[in-house]
This record gives C-alpha cells, structure tokens and sequence, in this order.
C-alpha cells in the first residue's frame, strides 16, 4: 500500500517535468490523497495507543463481571474466610493471599540483599571487561521462561531441600521458642519455603539490572569526592551511592515484587496446592496463581469458576498497586537523571 | 559524616572499616558467584536431563501415550503456530501504538497515560491475561482454542513491541525527520519511509524479545489453547502446546513423559536464550552503526 503511494508521488514530479499545465488538477488530487492519508495514518496510530488503555480496561471489566456471582454469594467474607471446597461450593480467598504474600515475601528477603550485592559488584568491583558479560549473564536468569524453573524446582530443588536444608531447619530453628512453628514438621520439599526460594531466583535479575543502572546514573562527582577523603569500596556504596539511588532502587525492588506476586508456573509446580494456613513455612500451601492454574480448567459449575476469577481480579488489583507504585518511583528517578 | 570519620583517623577505627569493606567486597563476590552459579546449575541440569532424550523422534512423532515412546512433534507446530498468531494481530498494533507515542503525541498527557498502563501491562502477570481471554473468547465461543491461545499471547506481545518501537523511534535524530518534511514528504510517509527505516534494527529486537517472552509463556494457555493430545492445526479446536506439554508430562508420574518434558524444556529455553542473544546482538550493531 506505502510503496504504491510513494510511486505516485515520483509520478507527480515526473509528470510536472513534462507537461506543466494538464498536471496541476492530478496535483491537487494526489495532494488530497496524501493529507487523506496522513490524517488516517495518524488516527490508526492513535487508535492503537488508545487501544492500549482500552485492553487494560478491558481486562479490569472482565474480571469483575466474572466475579460478581462469587462476590454476591460471599460478599467482603470471600476475603476473609479460609474455607476452600469446591464440593459444598464454599470459597474463600485467605489462604491463597496468604500463600501469595508468604512466598513474595520470603523470595523478597532473598532476592533484595543478594540482587544488591550484585549491583555493588557490578559498578565498584568488576574489571571493566567483565561487566557486560556478567551482568548478561544475570540478565539470561530473567529471559528463561518460568515453566523451567517449576520443572527444575520440582525434580532437582525440592528434592536437594528436602534433605538438606530442611530438616537442618527442623533440627535447629524447629526447637526454639516462638519461632519453632515456623521451621516445624516434616520436610515434604515442596512448601512455601521451596516457593519463595524459587521466586527469589526469578526476581533477582530484575533487581540487579535496575540497581545498576541507578548506582551507574549516580554522578562520579560525589563518588570522587567521597573516595578522595578516603571511603572505601563498600563505604562509597553505602553511604553515597545508595541513598542517591534510593528512589530507584525501591522502584526495582516494587517491580520484582509485582513479578514476584503474579508469578504462576514456578510456584505451582513447588508449592503443593494446599488450600490452608499453616504456621509451618515448610509446609504445602498454596498461591492465587497457582490455585487458578491448578483448578480453573477442572472447575464444575459458575459459581467455582466464578470464585477462582475472582481471586484472578484480587491478583490483577495487588499487582497493579504494586507494579503502578514501581512505575511512579522510576518515572521520578528517570526524570531527575534524565 | 564520611567527613568526620576520616578526620578522626584512629588506628583501631581504620581496621574496623578495612574489615567491614572486605567482608561487603567479599559478601558481592559470593553474590555474584550465587547467582552465575545458578544460571550455570539450571542450564547444566536442563543439558543434562534434556540432552539424552534429545533425537529425531523428538521432532517427527507425536506425543505417546503413557509407556510408549513418542516426540513432540505436534506440541511444537502448535507452539510455533500460536506464536506466529500472537505476532501477527500483537506486532502490527504494537507499533502503531508506539509510533503515535513517539511521532505525534510524544508530550501529550495520552502517550504519558498510555505509556504509564503499557508499563504496567508489561509486567502484569500472565495467568490473569489468560483468564480474560477466557472470559471474552473462550467462554461466549463455548470451547477452547488455538485463536483463543494466539490472542492471549497476543496481550502479552503488545506492551513489549510498544515499548521498544517507543524507544527506538524516539532515538531516531531529529534532522532525518526535518530533510523529509523539507523535501515535501507528508508525515506518514516519512515515518514509515525514513524513521522507521533507522529505527529498524531496534524494532525487529522489540519483536524478537517478544517471541521470546511468549514462547515459554505456559498461564495464559492453560484455559486458552488448552491441549491436545493429537495432530491438530484447527486454530478453531484445543491446540498443543510446548509449555502446556511440559506442565502435563512433568507432573505426571509416568517416567517416559517426564523424560521428554525434560527434552521440551530444552528445547525452550535453548530458542528462547538464543532469541534474546540475536537481539542483544542487534541491539549492540545498531548502536555502532
């Protein structure tokens, strides 16, 4: 279609060449056609764009129109109570958010020192040459789908923690005081501990590659200056580079976080599908992604079909809280460096 | 306060700060070490697993019934089928949409909001996109299907391409926009003639990383696409899918399947990394040029 136009266009200036005065009404013509033309292309672009905010409304309404029958039956209790079974068709999310919250939770302990001390790495420590090579190599971590870290998760790291860590925990932590619970019973492998290991890995390369970036926006004046009365390595980066970068750095850690709740495959896979709180981090729980996955198709009758979108519409609000409150701390950051 | 400590140079605080550097320099190392050693561990167990099923069968035969042998051979015309649908409704909107953002309306207050929602869609998580699609398509339709599946990862195409035509077209220096209107070209043509010309090399990467965030995506088939367990290339019925075979064969107990739930996720991530190196690659030889 663009290449016929663009013809015609030569054609015109052709045409002119030779005979001048029987051109001047195609002229016109061709030139009605181009502003015809321009002033589509223009409005199929903003068309798209707009489209762009129409499917995220899209989604939103469709959610809740699907779970209106669950929220009518359950009302504000469909949050709060932990009774899950599709038999009697009482449901209740707490369970699942509990689980989802848990593993993000524990995959954020993790991820975040971890993900930092890679940043430092990155910036301070690293030979030049290296840094690329390492921190795509961290970025690869990002790129493998997360169905290969379930399937991994399930055959090689659960078995690994099931005699290893786990019953180390059991044996230590398991016996003291208050917090013996947490680590207590027995280590089955898959849990929500296994979970959120798992997503910490998932989530990991997110935070380093956002923290580098901000610790490498930060201007080497201030970095100069504080290595000129003598900081240290570390010293710089903890009392120079990262308050500079704060605001970005928590942005990267709130869109890890947004990965980290959404997540679906990986954590189905180690999580154990069991629709109850345990105290017992070790124990199998479940998440609400991973419930919709395991039980959406399997689902009989509107109103179990019905209460697992509506747990897919408490997801979708989580995330968008998250992953919004990420976007506003980066686009302030990208604005002050930018 | 660095100030001040350096100031109040005292021996003993001098090595306390030593010791602190060198257990933080050290504590990085091991961080770094931890995570390369992962990448390392799940590719070398990938290789590992995945390698000894590996064969010609993998790619000529169907799926077998448990204890019998078989490829994946329809698991994997379904997947590239779904992927090249997903790109071919997601890439053309895609662009369009990032064209308006960075051609015409680069500071208006809609390519703020769009890009605000597009950042957002971009990391939204999938298993909702497919519940969505369930709801639009599957549902009113009355069955699952490959279309349902194409336009679910079409969902997750979209915000990728967006972003990365943005970006590109907003790289593009602004002279080669000021010769075309100077020689009389009409705004449409010389986007599409010239901008999108140098913007090239960085689009095609926004498409490519596309393919590849889609081609692992597993949630949004789930209740889309769902599965079938024979040949099918009826985007109208349930169709195959890699990632949805690897779920299946991989929690099942029969060992023959986990066996080649291994060799899929091979397969997997080997397209999917060399997918991202090619477009890193393009990315690093658009810049030099």
């Amino acid at each position: 279609m663009n290449s016929s136009r663009g013809r015609s266009v030569a054609d015109v200036a052709l045409q002119e060449r030779a005979l001048i005065a029987p051109a001047t009404g195609s002229r016109a013509k061709v030139l009605d056609r181009l502003r015809l033309g321009d002033a589509a292309f223009r409005q199929l672009t903003r068309a798209a764009a707009i489209g762009v905010l129409v499917l995220l409304s899209a989604v939103i309404i469709s959610l809740i129109r699907g779970s209106i029958p669950a929220l009518k039956t359950f009302g504000f209790g469909f949050l709060f109570s932990e009774r899950w079974n599709p038999v009697t068709e009482i449901f209740g999310a707490l369970p699942a958010v509990y689980g989802t919250v848990i593993t993000s939770f524990i995959a954020m302990l993790f991820a975040v020192p971890i993900g930092l001390m890679i940043a430092f790495f990155l910036t301070e420590l690293c030979p030049q040459w290296l840094r690329r090579p390492i921190g795509i190599a961290i970025e690869l971590l990002a790129g493998i789908p997360s169905i290969i870290y379930g399937i991994w998760g399930l055959f090689v790291f659960a078995p690994f923690l099931q005699e290893t860590l786990q019953p180390f925990l059991i044996d230590t932590l398991g016996n003291l005081p208050f917090i013996g619970p947490v680590f207590g019973g027995p280590p089955y492998g898959i849990g929500m501990l296994t979970a959120g290991l798992i997503l910490a890995i998932m989530v990991l390369p997110f935070i380093t590659s956002i923290s580098r970036d901000v610790f490498e926006a930060v201007p080497p004046v201030l970095k100069e200056a504080a290595y000129g009365i003598g900081c240290t390595k570390w010293e710089v980066t903890r009392n120079v580079v990262l308050p500079y970068a704060r605001v970005g750095v928590i942005g990267g850690i709130m869109l890890a976080l947004g990965r980290a709740l959404g997540e679906t495959m990986a954590v189905t896979f180690v999580i154990g599908n069991a629709h109850r709180i345990s105290a017992s981090l070790l124990a199998p729980g479940t998440t609400i992604s991973a419930t919709i996955a395991n039980e959406f198709t399997e689902a009989v009758g509107d109103l179990y079909t019905s209460a697992l979108i509506a747990l897919g519409l408490i997801l979708f609000v989580i995330t968008f809280i998250v992953l919004a409150i990420a976007r506003y701390l980066l686009l302030r950051i990208e604005r002050r460096i930018g | 306060m660095a100030g001040q400590m350096a100031e109040q140079f005292l021996q003993s605080r001098y090595r306390r700060r030593q010791r602190r550097n060198t257990l933080a320099t050290t504590l990085a190392l091991a961080a770094t070490a931890l995570g390369l050693g992962w990448l390392v561990l799940i590719l070398g167990v990938l290789l590992w697993q995945g390698f000894s099923g590996l064969s010609l069968a993998v790619f000529t035969e169907m799926t077998p019934p448990p204890g019998s042998a078989g490829g994946l051979l329809n698991p994997i015309v379904g997947s590239l089928m779904l992927t090249a649908l997903a790109i071919v409704i997601g890439t053309p909107i895609g662009i369009l949409a990032g064209t308006y953002m960075a051609e015409y309306g680069r500071y208006d207050l809609l390519t703020t909001v769009v890009r605000f929602i597009n950042d957002i869609l971009l990391s939204a998580p999938s298993i909702v996109v497919g519940l969505f699609i369930y709801e639009i398509m599957v549902a009113p339709m009355g069955h699952f299907s490959g279309f349902a599946g194409g336009v679910a990862l079409a969902v997750l195409v979209i915000p990728v391409v967006v972003r990365t035509t943005e970006d590109m077209l907003t790289l593009v220096p602004n002279a080669l926009r000021e010769a075309a209107t100077s020689i009389g070209l009409p705004r449409s043509l010389a986007i599409t003639r010239i901008c999108y010309r140098a913007a090239r090399a960085g689009m095609v990467t926004g498409v490519l990383l596309a393919v590849a965030r889609i081609s692992g995506e597993t949630a949004p088939l789930l209740f889309t696409s769902l599965n079938n367990q024979f040949w099918s290339t009826n985007l109208n019925a349930p169709i195959s899918s890699l990632p949805v075979v690897i779920f299946q064969f991989a929690l099942s107990p029969y060992k023959d399947w986990q066996a080649l739930a291994w060799t899929g996720a091979l397969i997997i991530t080997m397209a999917v990394l060399a997918l991202s190196i090619t477009a890193r690659a393009l990315v690093a030889t658009g810049k030099q040029s």
